[in-house]
């Protein structure tokens, strides 16, 4: 037989395969299927999305906009979504911050200062999540109650019940307001090209915070203070912010569990920039400070990027443990549904759409500044 | 000057200690100040903490009215309900059976770590005695004692369970993951990519409640299983898809003229895999590896939430009492020590493996 014969057959023999494949792959999806149909006939279900519009009837912990039992399943899973995504964006945030921070000392000459990173990194790294986060749970709960609640200034209080914080005293529409001047002003500020980028953060904190008082101040209810303060009243607390502890235990866990992962990341990023560039800031008189920000972090960023971007997908993963202990989550909300409503395979459908959705946009995000990290040119 | 320092006895040890302190910790007075105030508190809290866990503790189970007064731990919770953290509700006489079977499996991931082990026969034949040992042993019924199904299991045994299966499971599933989306074929290749990039963009409580009470809808009851081997497929392909990307790691670190030479010695492409390749991806991908069991025991806590009597569920249980609930941080610091441990130790030795293969590639 010639070598194109033979090619032909083995091209035959491919295509009889993958087309077995294929077969073999719509079988079972048609066979599961029509296993999933005889089963919700035999419990009278009916399946498709007809019951986002029923009320739901049950309660959960947490949620930024107002809510009832009487919401639809639809509003209810909205409001699991944008739990999930304000508790995930905190923690990005936080962990972020603190990461850098823990991973620049990992990274320092100074021997107490690395000593006490690595204890942090081999501490939160080396515990699972959920046994951290049940053990955050179990403290805050066992904290003393309203009456003896631990108290910073007579301004922040922490207790059995949450922690108290002192909030501005608007409206929450004026919040979501203020909100969105800030990501305006966040937009044209770094679309100044002359500026560096450490530089547009800091001038967008300040400024973001002037502009924050000084529209609150123009919303705040004429006779009262600008600042609403927890004040103490009998067995709970009025005014203020109300932290649950639900959402604390969550804040903290994944903050100390990702920042430490967060860490290891930038002390990579940081370890593989030359020395000699280190060296030759320092021959230019560069201060220690100034080196960080202008030499190391600007060419550590390039590495630290990818891992990073995965990290904080992992940190919006994460999110889904508030089952756990009670935070109304996503996860929490989609299981809750199913329970209650026996909707399962639409239920399971919306909430791997809903994850697929924010680990899209993540990704995006990260290929975003990745771009602009990119040296020009190469 | 740096030859000399090797060759000459312990003082001069000890002087590039004092070097490296005085170059690190004590430059310039604020250095010393930053060195002194650190370390002053670490040792401080260092103090503290074997205060609390071992001088102001108290010990015995009969002493635990002593608990409240005493300033430390009060292990007299752990005395008390250890078994119930370690085994959960199997039955308490059998108990040497489950420390028999958790030791197995420990066992196990020891002498995996050692090179001895390191070719794919010795491992698989390794964890397959492992985990068979471990079946029989928790069973029971095959050696002739008592049987004790899978719904008595609790504790740390459930917890190592889940893991070595997971494990045992999840490695063959994951290369052959990796080869199919190696593979030339575009269906096959396609349908993997999918499948891997689809279950690692979701989270694993995700995969695990789908397995759990997704699957009993999709599938005839006879094909159904037990909960328990549902959560364990499910957990082992999440395994095996991020496993698979830590073999394609492996795979493109093999040259391709190792390919083009094999198939020119007429070796059959099984020859060119089993022979040439895939004893080198194991060696690339051991670090990564161990990554990633370590992860995976990790993980194992989250099952948890799928309703299964874990060891973090029986810490539960174990504080659950009006008696011993003051008590739950001795409870979590014990379970949080057996974990730590195993991690730490695991992890630190991949950072090895890690280093001395990098030193080996120079």
């Amino acid at each position: 037989m010639d070598a194109a014969a033979l090619k032909t057959r083995r091209k035959r023999r491919e295509l009889i395969l993958q087309t077995l494949l294929v077969v073999a792959v719509a079988l079972i999806v048609w066979a599961a299927i029509s296993t999933a149909q005889t089963k919700l006939d035999e419990l009278n279900m009916t399946s498709g999305f007809g019951f986002l519009e029923r009320a739901t009837g049950w309660a959960y912990s947490f949620s930024l906009i107002d809510r009832s039992i009487d919401d639809s399943y639809s509003r209810t899973l909205l409001i699991g979504f944008m739990n999930t995504l304000f508790l995930g964006l905190i923690c990005i945030v936080l962990s972020t911050i603190l990461g850098f921070a823990i991973g620049t000392a990992r990274d320092a000459r100074q021997l107490g200062l690395n000593a006490v990173a690595t204890v942090y990194i081999q501490l939160f790294r080396n515990l699972p999540l959920i046994l951290q986060l049940v053990f955050w749970y179990a403290v805050l709960i066992h904290m003393p109650g309203p009456r003896q609640a631990y108290s910073l200034g007579d301004a922040l209080f922490l207790s059995n019940r949450g922690m108290m914080l002192p909030a501005l005293n608007v409206s929450p529409l004026v919040v979501l307001g203020i909100f969105a001047c800030l990501v305006l002003l966040g937009f044209a500020i770094f679309r100044i090209k002359s500026l560096q980028f450490l530089h547009k953060l800091g001038l967008w904190l300040v400024a973001s915070i002037g502009l924050t008082l000084t529209l609150a101040s123009m919303f705040a209810p004429a006779e009262s203070s600008m600042f609403s303060l927890p004040v103490q009243k009998g067995l709970r607390f009025q005014g203020g912010l109300t932290v649950s502890i639900e959402l604390v235990a969550m804040i903290l866990a994944i903050t100390l569990y990702g920042s430490a992962y967060i860490a290891e990341v930038v002390r990579g990023g940081l370890h593989e920039v030359p020395s000699g560039l280190t060296e030759a800031g320092k021959a230019l008189g560069l201060s220690s400070r100034s080196i960080w920000f202008h030499v190391k972090i600007p060419m550590a960023l390039r590495t630290i990027m990818p891992p990073l971007g995965n990290q904080w997908i992992f940190i919006m993963k994460a999110t889904t443990l508030g089952v756990a202990i009670g935070f109304s989550d996503l996860f929490y909300i989609v299981s809750t549904s199913i329970t209650q409503s026996g909707q399962t395979l639409e239920l399971m459908g919306l909430l791997m759409l809903f994850f697929l959705l924010i680990n899209y946009s993540l990704a995006q995000i990260v290929n975003f500044i990745n771009a602009r990290l990119a040296l020009k040119g190469h | 000057m740096a030859i000399a320092s090797e060759y000459t006895g312990s003082s001069d040890r000890w002087g590039q200690l004092a070097k490296t302190l005085k170059k690190r910790a004590f430059r310039s007075p604020s250095d010393t100040l930053t060195s002194v105030f650190i370390f002053g508190l670490m040792l401080y809290m260092a103090w503290m903490l074997v205060d609390w866990a071992l001088f102001s503790a108290v010990w015995r189970a009969e002493d635990v009215e002593h608990c409240a007064e005493a300033g430390g731990a009060c292990w007299s919770v752990i005395a008390a309900r250890h078994r119930l953290i370690l085994f959960g509700l199997y039955p308490y006489d059998l108990h040497w059976r489950s420390t028999l079977a958790c030791i197995a499996i420990v066992a196990t991931v020891v002498l995996s770590c050692l090179p001895h082990f390191w070719s794919t026969s010795k491992l698989v034949t390794l964890w397959i005695v492992g985990f068979g040992t471990y079946v029989l042993l928790m069973d029971g019924s095959l050696l002739g004692q008592a049987q004790v199904t899978t719904d008595q299991w609790g504790g740390l045994a459930l917890t190592l369970f889940m893991f070595s299966a997971v494990v045992l499971l999840g490695m063959p599933m994951g290369l052959l993951l990796a080869l199919a989306r190696r593979s030339r074929l575009p269906a096959v290749k396609g349908a993997a990519s999918l499948l891997i990039d689809f279950i690692r963009s979701l989270p694993l409580l995700t995969t695990l409640f789908a397995a759990a009470v997704v699957i009993p809808l999709l599938l005839p009851d006879w094909l159904n299983g037990d909960k328990i081997w549902r959560v364990i497929v499910g957990f082992a392909l999440f395994f095996a898809c991020y496993q698979a990307e830590v073999f394609r790691g492996g795979f493109q670190a093999i040259p391709k003229g190792q390919f083009e030479a094999g198939r020119a010695l007429g070796l059959t492409s099984f020859q060119i895999l089993s022979r040439i390749v895939m004893p080198q991806v194991f060696r690339h991908a051991l670090p990564s590896t161990i990554n990633m069991v370590v992860v995976t025991f990790k993980e194992t806590a989250i099952v948890i939430i799928i309703g299964f009597f874990d060891v973090l569920a029986s810490a539960n249980a174990a504080f659950g009492t009006v008696e011993w609930a003051p008590y739950y941080i001795e409870v979590y610091a014990f379970v949080g020590a057996i974990y730590w441990i195993f991690i730490f130790s695991l992890s630190q030795y991949g950072e090895y493996l890690k280093g001395r293969m990098s030193v080996a590639k120079r």
